[in-house]
């Protein structure tokens, strides 16, 4: 494999988060009774046109903006010409010629590569089709038109990805992206962001292989997989003396394997033509401003400004920037707090995200919010309760059993730190365990350790252990 | 003084109580019910409804809450959708389809209060000048039924000219409400593209498609148009302007009675006036030139040079639009599909070689075969780049005079079955008309005379973008002068 070199581009479809459809007013709400969300344009009455949606036009100059593309001052809709049952026009309204977002990168963190930039052709709207349905009628296929004329942009990069791991961190990256400026809800199960990969393999230095498209990747382990076989069967059809066909091909998740839907030579005539019913799509300066005035701080920015503004490591700055939630909640949490952010960081990689994970719960959903967590987070710091305390305070707070405080004093999980009662606590244990005190002064170092062990079960974890230890050094006379 | 059964006349008439709106309905189905046997110049009658609608008028009237054009029978062309009525654009493949909403156009004529008796017939999906392509059988034209009414929007003349109904909505692609106004001996303007929204006008070609009024004066075209211009945010390409008030810009007496048309620049272009033209028609037209002349216009020679090609551009442009156009008829959701098939693919193919006719075929292979890889740039890049030359020479021309002017048609109607075997031979009958919709302008075809077989001739007017009040009051001094409009076919003109 070493002397292969592996070329990818990413096709991705992600659709646009408006409330109603790109030419029409119908509904794009996900899981609809069959044909209950199209309307008279949708399914191509005689005599219906079709009107553009300024929201997606809208979210598509958003996405140009935040990866510092080109917004085309004017685009055209053509109509891709094809017939099929669920395509009810006989075409496609898309953008061909001129798309509206032209040109911009993406930045990603290769495994081997470390910090590269992917470039991007463009970025195009565009209408999805409906949906057959080959499964519920015998000897029959039903048609369901309610994602006909659901707004897509369709995002594509240039061939500047390496490895199918590459080509999953771009996706991720692009995902995370979508969702942080609020143009696309990112559900891959239901569609909204799937991917075709454009993969060819060529001997290093060589010029470009032929290349194969695998279609409709809606998953970020579908992508890996599927593009790693391509690899694959690339590679060992040419060192078996073959050729590769340009062809589109399918991946089947079940077989884990691609198959050849269709070869370049039984490749459709679309017969573009600029859309008679649609006039240019025309940006002005004053459009884009309003819409750049709008977006929010990005990712990258925002991460960059994590590491300086809360002297965060790198890792920690990336982590916390996966999405606006998370970051959202994190400045949140750091404000309420008042102390040291790392401390917050730390909880929120740690316990939160575990918590998260473990009760499956969205952070914007979180049993325990940023002031309740910071709420937490001061009684370590001024020393009420330890840290190992503090994560039964938190569970109990993520149960929903009150705020750290309440929890504290309902449970009794002050911490002690009264001398007094802290030197009577250490006295109990060395009357209690000489045997243990007499291992000590026989130079058996562990010997202390365990003494604080002890200390500390008896106070059922309260005693504030910093004090544990000096009571216990000075009683065995250190 | 007006015919008495204009649509401006018979709105006096109603006003006065002289008439009710239901009795001018019931005259008007008679005479349909007498004339249709003959004419073919309607595919659907609904009667019940007119008559429903008909006495709505009447009620509207008698409250005072009444439209502006309340209880007028009017007629719709097929293609048009009318909620509730077939809507079948000439075409088996839309036999058996009810329209499910109004057009835009259709909708405001119901709002006018007129009374919807009919849809008209129609080449088939208004590809045609002849409307002999329609599935429900030829059109004949009432000054001579040996002869073509022209098309597409055959019927809708057919049922004016006849004096069946006093006005009718048409479409124009290429010359199809024009070219058979002139005809027919009536009257008939295709707007300014964007003027009258598309939305349930069934699409041909979309860049060209124009809904338009028919009737026998410009004064009631005028009506019409007030009733089908405006803005409408469901048609994309439908031009947000101010409504104007066409009827009234052609009240009131002229500034010089005498010369109502003084300060008028006819522009007469050298490429209308030339070979090819039958004489009798070039005749009437210098008649009504002459007359344009005495009424105080002047008419100066203008060029268009480009124009020469707007038949080959036509033939590309409109072909490549209807080709992806009419693919919606693939039998999947509504209209023909075969009886019995093997597959999806021979599904499309029955479904659509049984629903489509001879002259439908042709132009989706037309236009398919323009717009195919490796073509595309030859043909339809070059035909919107020379679009593009004859827009400029039409701005040129209206730069140096207020209307252009020329025949209508080169020839007057035809014999039935003459040129319906030679496509190029009817396709050149569009030779003066397509321009206008290749540019968007609006231009209007009114009666200016007889051929010596007694065969009405039309006179064609352009104006600049939204010039229609220009081109009406024009047409308007024109008819006060003169009476070719008042003239009717062969035992026509017995009024209702």
């Amino acid at each position: 494999m070493g002397e292969w070199e592996v070329v990818i581009g990413l096709e991705t479809h992600a659709q646009l988060s408006t409330a109603s459809k790109i030419f029409s007013g119908a509904s794009t709400a996900f899981g609809a009774a069959p044909n209950t969300q199209a309307s008279a344009v949708d399914i191509a009455l005689p005599g219906v046109l079709p009107v553009l949606n300024r929201g997606a036009v809208e979210r598509a100059i958003r996405f140009g903006l935040a990866v510092g593309a080109t917004i085309a001052p004017r685009s055209v809709f053509a109509r891709k010409n094809y017939f099929y049952p669920d395509l009810p026009k006989g075409y496609q309204i898309s953008q061909f010629e001129i798309p509206v977002v032209q040109g911009g990168e993406i930045l990603i963190v290769s495994p081997t590569r470390g910090e590269i930039v992917v470039r991007l052709t463009r970025a195009h709207l565009e209408e999805d089709a409906g949906k057959s349905l080959h499964e519920d009628f015998h000897g029959m296929t039903g048609i369901d038109l309610n994602r006909a004329g659901t707004p897509l942009l369709e995002i594509v990069s240039e061939p500047d990805l390496r490895s199918a791991a590459e080509a999953v961190a771009y996706a991720k990256v692009l995902h995370g992206l979508v969702r942080w400026i609020g143009i696309c809800d990112g559900n891959m199960q239901e569609g909204s962001f799937r991917c075709d990969a454009n993969v060819s393999v060529r001997r290093r230095g060589a010029p470009l292989g032929t290349r194969c498209e695998i279609k409709n990747l809606n998953s970020f382990r579908f992508i890996e997989r599927a593009i790693e076989f391509e690899v694959r069967r690339q590679v060992e059809l040419i060192e078996d003396g073959g050729t590769v066909r340009q062809e589109t091909r399918l991946y089947d998740p079940e077989r884990n394997q691609t198959r050849a839907m269709r070869s370049k030579e039984d490749a459709q005539d679309y017969r573009y033509f600029p859309d008679p019913d649609l006039p240019p799509l025309v940006i002005d300066r004053a459009w884009m401003d309003r819409v750049a005035a709008d977006l929010p701080e990005l990712p990258a920015a925002m991460k960059a400004r994590f590491e300086t503004q809360y002297a965060l490591p790198a890792y920690d700055a990336t982590m916390l920037t996966q999405s606006r939630e998370m970051a959202g909640y994190f400045e949140d949490a750091v404000g309420s707090f008042g102390g040291e952010a790392k401390i917050v960081a730390n909880w929120m990689l740690g316990e939160v995200s575990a918590a998260l994970n473990r009760t499956e719960v969205d952070i914007g959903a979180a049993p325990v919010g940023p002031p309740e967590l910071a709420g937490l987070l001061k009684r370590v710091a001024d020393g009420t309760i330890s840290t190992k305390i503090a994560k039964e305070v938190f569970d109990a707070m993520w149960t929903g059993e009150g705020v750290a405080d309440e929890i504290i004093a309902k449970r009794g999980l002050r911490q002690i730190s009264d001398e007094g009662a802290i030197e009577k606590l250490v006295d109990d244990v060395l009357a209690a365990n000489s045997a243990i005190v007499a291992e000590f002064r026989a130079g058996k170092e562990k010997a202390f350790n365990s003494l604080v062990g002890k200390a500390m079960a008896a106070s059922k974890g309260k005693a504030n252990p910093a004090q544990v230890n000096a009571v216990l050094k000075r009683r065995l006379g250190g | 003084m007006a015919p008495p059964d204009t649509i401006a006349a018979l709105l006096q008439r109603l006003d006065a109580r002289e008439v009710s709106a239901v009795e001018l309905t019931r005259a008007a189905l008679d005479r349909i019910a007498e004339a249709n046997g003959t004419l073919n110049a309607f595919v659907t009658v609904d009667e019940t409804g007119a008559l429903v609608q008909a006495q709505a008028a009447d009620a509207a009237r008698a409250k005072g809450t009444a439209g502006p054009l309340a209880g007028i029978p009017i007629a719709h062309k097929d293609v048009l959708m009318t909620a509730g009525l077939p809507t079948t654009c000439g075409s088996r493949m839309l036999a058996n389809f009810v329209a499910p909403y109004d057009a835009f156009v259709v909708e405001g004529l119901r709002r006018a209060g007129t009374v919807l008796v009919g849809k008209t017939n129609m080449d088939e999906f208004a590809m045609g000048s002849s409307t002999e392509s329609s599935y429900f059988g030829p059109v004949r034209n009432p000054w001579d039924p040996e002869r073509v009414p022209g098309g597409s929007s055959g019927g809708s003349a057919a049922a004016v000219a006849a004096r069946l109904v006093a006005g009718a909505t048409g479409t124009d692609t290429g010359g199809s409400i024009r070219q058979p106004a002139a005809l027919t001996g009536i009257c008939g303007l295709k707007p300014t593209y964007g003027l009258c929204s598309r939305y349930g006008l069934v699409a041909f070609a979309s860049s060209l498609d124009t809904p338009g009024p028919f009737a026998r004066t410009a004064e009631d075209c005028a009506l019409l148009l007030d009733a089908m211009a405006g803005h409408d945010p469901r048609d994309s390409t439908s031009i947000d302007r101010p409504k104007e008030d066409y009827r009234r810009s052609l009240a009131g007496p002229p500034a010089d009675p005498a010369r109502p048309l003084a300060g008028l620049r006819i522009g007469l272009p050298e490429q209308y006036f030339g070979d090819g033209i039958d004489g009798d028609v070039a005749a009437a037209v210098d008649g009504a030139l002459d007359a344009l002349r005495r009424l105080g216009a002047t008419t100066v020679p203008v060029s268009l040079p480009a124009v020469r090609l707007s038949i080959p551009v036509y033939y590309v442009i409109a072909p490549a639009e209807a080709s992806s156009n009419l693919s919606r008829f693939d039998g999947v959701r509504y209209g023909h599909r075969a009886a019995a098939y093997d597959d999806l693919g021979d599904m499309y193919r029955k479904s659509r070689a049984e629903g489509f006719g001879a002259e439908v075929k042709r132009r989706i292979l037309v236009g398919t075969y323009v717009l195919s890889h490796g073509y595309y740039d030859a043909y339809y890049l070059k035909a919107q780049q020379v679009r593009r030359l004859i827009a400029e020479d039409f701005r040129r021309a209206l730069g140096a005079c207020d209307v252009i002017a020329g025949p209508t048609s080169p020839t007057p109607a035809f014999r039935l079955g003459d040129k319906s075997d030679d496509p190029v031979e009817m396709y050149l009958n569009d030779i003066f008309t397509v321009a206008a919709n290749l540019t968007g302008l609006p231009a209007m075809s009114i009666p200016c005379g007889f051929t010596r077989g007694g065969l009405p001739v039309g006179l064609q007017l352009h104006a600049d973008h939204f010039g229609e009040a220009r081109l009406l009051e024009v047409a308007h001094r024109y008819q006060q002068a003169t009476d070719w409009h008042l003239r009717a076919p062969p035992g026509v003109g017995r009024h209702g």
